[in-house]
């Protein structure tokens, strides 16, 4: 039965969430940004919620809550809405455990996932962008080629979050023309970490080249054993939470520019007042509100086990151009004033403009 | 809890609402779009039989009361044909205001006959020569004498005015004002039945499209009707924190918005599974999941037309769905029509745009589905009304404070 209302339990997800974006991130994120650099505090008050450990069963160790593309859309937004750089780090783990709960051998579950659970934090990524503008992540350039009983890997990837930490990363890899994720650890051979790279927004998530120069990976540690991962379904979960994480984003830019329309006066009255910037409001809201229940369709979809590649691409496709204009429209809203770092549209612009090019850099 | 699955019942309610619109609607759809005010008997008598077929079963919501039920089936209606969809006999927008805020004596005084003898028609008369979105402007008069009222203006736009007045057992729900210097709070809405002496149908209006639905102008000249035709509270009521006099639990525009919102995306639905079919035929596909810089320039305009197709969909279906659940859904409302209307209005424009010299021929439907969806953008408020309306309610200004 058609119905647009969270569970009780998902409800307390999104307050909680909500409060914790409002008094922790959002007390911080612009030094953040400005800084490059998040806080040990705030990310250990983050694993404290059991963001990852929550979807993963109790015989691995996990809360035993079953794993929700909808609950997790639904968790990106709120972290989103405080701020992008932050709810990528927090749910970067995810980008391992999630692949492995939803496409790993039983043996690649029992090994790593509960490792996932433990109180102390664990540093996980996956790297699957690659440097160049025609980046097709159907037709990687990194490529996967067996060897007796290892794949070795070759290749260049960027725009892996925290890679320099990560205990644990998925690596995607072209197998005779198929995207394919192999799971590595720390300190593979051939596994290079390179310099941070400096991005126009999310500036304060660090961000990493990785070389891969026969990069051992044993037979065992390809996703899905010898059968392989279906590829288009962990990219769905990816565009899911990239496409809530473009909500929150537009949310918090359309707060922040609609607050200031009504403050900021032009010819004795607010600016608000002027159908010519109401309506870039009133747009920004209808957007942003098509938007969201377009990720909760896509996300119920996958929980379905319904095959929802269509709908997550085109939600990502839409949430891409809405996240784009709802940030612009708001530091237009602002004019001069959203130009200067004073104020945070800019940052929102800036982050904004990244969906488009964040594949697999968020998953729920 | 988050739930997108369409219960059986209205999904079998939409897939024979969908022969239907296939059987009944699509093979004359072109007939009467060139034989501008000419009846469709055959269908209105069809529609009669089974009403569940026409209008009145979706504004109804069908076998799932108001509700998601409420725009499925609309879609699948107008998805056939919007004009003929329209023709249908049944209580229409005039029926949708008695809903709204008729009594139950009222219901029962102008709804009971339908469903049976002789089709009848519900319409509502809002428009004027010198207003449209502007209510407040209504020259209309409507003046009490005794236990009548008494009408006096004239009517524009009226869908549907012409069979509601020429059959009997029709009404027509008239905005009018009991007190021109009270503004907004002095226009009301009173039931006008056919057959009642001083009003009449002055002419048909020639359209863009939906041509197959009559757009009547309606003259009161002295029209008197019983003093309980009226509805909701005749007093003016000024002060807003009463709420105004016309203003029920509900207004007829939170129903009636999402309705046309699901008519334009019934449309637009239609113009899509076209263009669909022609890439099929040609062996054009869709990819899915390709990188957005190496998708062609159709694919961009196909997918793009998809997403926004989707996200008015989704609008809908929520404003729809808080009103199923008695939840105040103005707001959802105004945004699901100012949505829809312009995103089907662009999807059918792009559609003949992308089919070169078959989009734009009379030889297919897709040239009338492109004129058609154009009313979405305008009746029951223009786009820019409900966007000003959603400007409105998320600063929380006043009509003065955001003209």
């Amino acid at each position: 039965m058609i119905s647009f209302s969270p569970s009780e339990e998902q409800k307390m997800v999104i307050t909680t969430m909500k409060q914790f974006a409002t008094d922790e991130i959002r007390k911080i994120y612009r030094d953040c940004d400005e800084e490059g650099e998040i806080p040990e505090s705030i990310i250990e008050k983050a694993w404290e919620f059991g963001l990852i450990a929550g979807s993963i069963p109790e015989s691995l160790g996990g809360f035993g809550s079953e794993h929700s593309a909808v609950s997790g859309a639904l968790v990106a937004e709120e972290l989103a809405w405080g701020d992008l750089s932050m709810a990528m780090h927090f749910l970067s783990p995810a980008l391992t455990a999630f692949p492995i709960l939803e496409a790993g051998t039983e043996e690649q579950k029992a090994k790593y996932l509960p490792l996932f659970c433990e109180k102390a934090r664990k540093y996980a990524t996956a790297a699957l962008l690659e440097p160049r503008f025609n980046f097709d992540l159907n037709e990687l350039a990194t490529s996967a080629r067996l060897d007796g009983s290892d794949y070795v890997l070759n290749g260049e990837k960027c725009y892996v979050p925290l890679a320099a930490n990560a205990d644990l990363m998925i690596i995607y890899a072209s197998l005779d023309g198929d995207t394919q994720g192999f799971i590595v650890e720390k300190g593979t051979s051939g596994l290079e970490v390179g310099e941070r790279e400096k991005n126009m927004g999310i500036k304060a998530l660090a961000t990493y080249k990785l070389g891969l120069k026969d990069c051992r990976v044993p037979k065992s540690n390809r996703l899905g054993g010898e059968a392989g991962c279906d590829f288009t379904r962990i990219q769905n979960y990816s565009q899911v939470a990239l496409s809530s994480m473009a909500v929150g984003v537009a949310k918090a830019a359309h707060e922040y520019a609609l607050e200031y329309a009504k403050q900021r006066y032009a010819w004795g009255e607010p600016i608000a007042s002027r159908q010519a910037i109401a309506f870039m409001l009133a747009e920004q809201y209808i957007d942003i509100e098509a938007t969201r229940p377009m990720t909760w369709e896509a996300a119920w979809e996958l929980d379905r086990g319904m095959d929802a590649n269509k709908d997550a691409y085109l939600t990502k496709m839409y949430a891409d151009d809405m996240v784009m204009t709802v940030t612009d429209r708001s530091v237009q809203v602002l004019g001069g004033h959203g130009y200067i770092r004073e104020h945070p549209v800019e940052l929102y612009l800036r982050n904004g403009r990244g969906f488009a090019t964040f594949d697999g850099m968020a998953i729920v | 809890m988050i739930d997108f699955e369409i219960e059986p019942q209205i999904e079998e309610a939409r897939k024979v609402t969908r022969e239907n619109a296939l059987k009944h609607f699509r093979p004359i759809a072109r007939y009467y779009d060139e034989h501008e005010h000419e009846s469709p008997e055959d269908l209105i008598d069809t529609l009669w039989q089974d009403p569940s077929l026409g209008m009145a079963g979706a504004m109804g919501g069908g076998v799932g009361g108001i509700g998601p039920g409420m725009v499925l089936l609309a879609e699948e209606m107008t998805w056939g044909d919007a004009g003929l969809m329209l023709c249908s006999p049944g209580p229409g927008l005039g029926g949708a205001a008695l809903m709204m805020a008729g009594t139950p004596e009222q219901l029962g005084r102008f709804m009971m006959s339908y469903g049976q003898g002789n089709p009848k028609w519900g319409c509502m008369a809002i428009t004027e020569p010198g207003c449209g979105s502007d209510t407040s402007a209504i020259t209309t008069t409507a003046t009490r004498d005794g236990d009548e009222w008494v009408l006096n203006g004239e009517k524009i736009f009226a869908s549907a005015g012409q069979r509601a007045l020429d059959n009997e057992g029709g009404f027509v729900v008239v905005w009018a004002s009991v007190d021109r210097s009270a503004g907004r709070a002095g226009i009301k809405s009173f039931v006008v039945p056919s057959g009642t002496p001083g009003i009449r149908v002055e002419k048909l209006e020639k359209k863009l499209g939906i041509r197959a639905s009559d757009t009547a102008s309606l003259i009161l000249e002295d029209c008197r009707i019983p003093y309980d035709n009226i509805l909701g509270n005749p007093e003016v009521v000024v002060d807003k924190a009463k709420g105004e006099g016309y203003k029920k639990v509900f207004a007829t525009f939170d129903l009636t918005r999402p309705f046309v919102a699901a008519m334009a995306l019934g449309v637009g639905r239609a113009a899509l599974e076209f263009v669909q079919e022609v890439f099929d035929k040609e062996g054009i596909k869709i990819r899915y999941g390709m990188p957005r810089n190496k998708l062609t320039s159709l694919e961009r305009d196909y997918m793009e037309m998809e997403a926004s197709w989707k996200a008015a969909q989704m609008l809908t279906l929520r404003a729809a769905w808080m009103m199923g659940q008695m939840s105040r859904n103005d707001l959802q409302a105004s945004m699901a029509k100012a949505k829809a209307g312009i995103a089907v209005t662009k999807v059918t424009q792009k559609a003949v745009e992308l089919l070169g010299p078959l989009g734009y021929s009379r030889d297919s439907l897709l040239e009338k589905w492109m004129r058609d969806s154009k009313i979405n953008d305008i009746f029951e408020g223009t786009g820019q009304v409900n966007t000003l309306i959603v400007a409105r309610r998320i600063l929380g200004f006043d009509r003065e404070q955001l003209k």
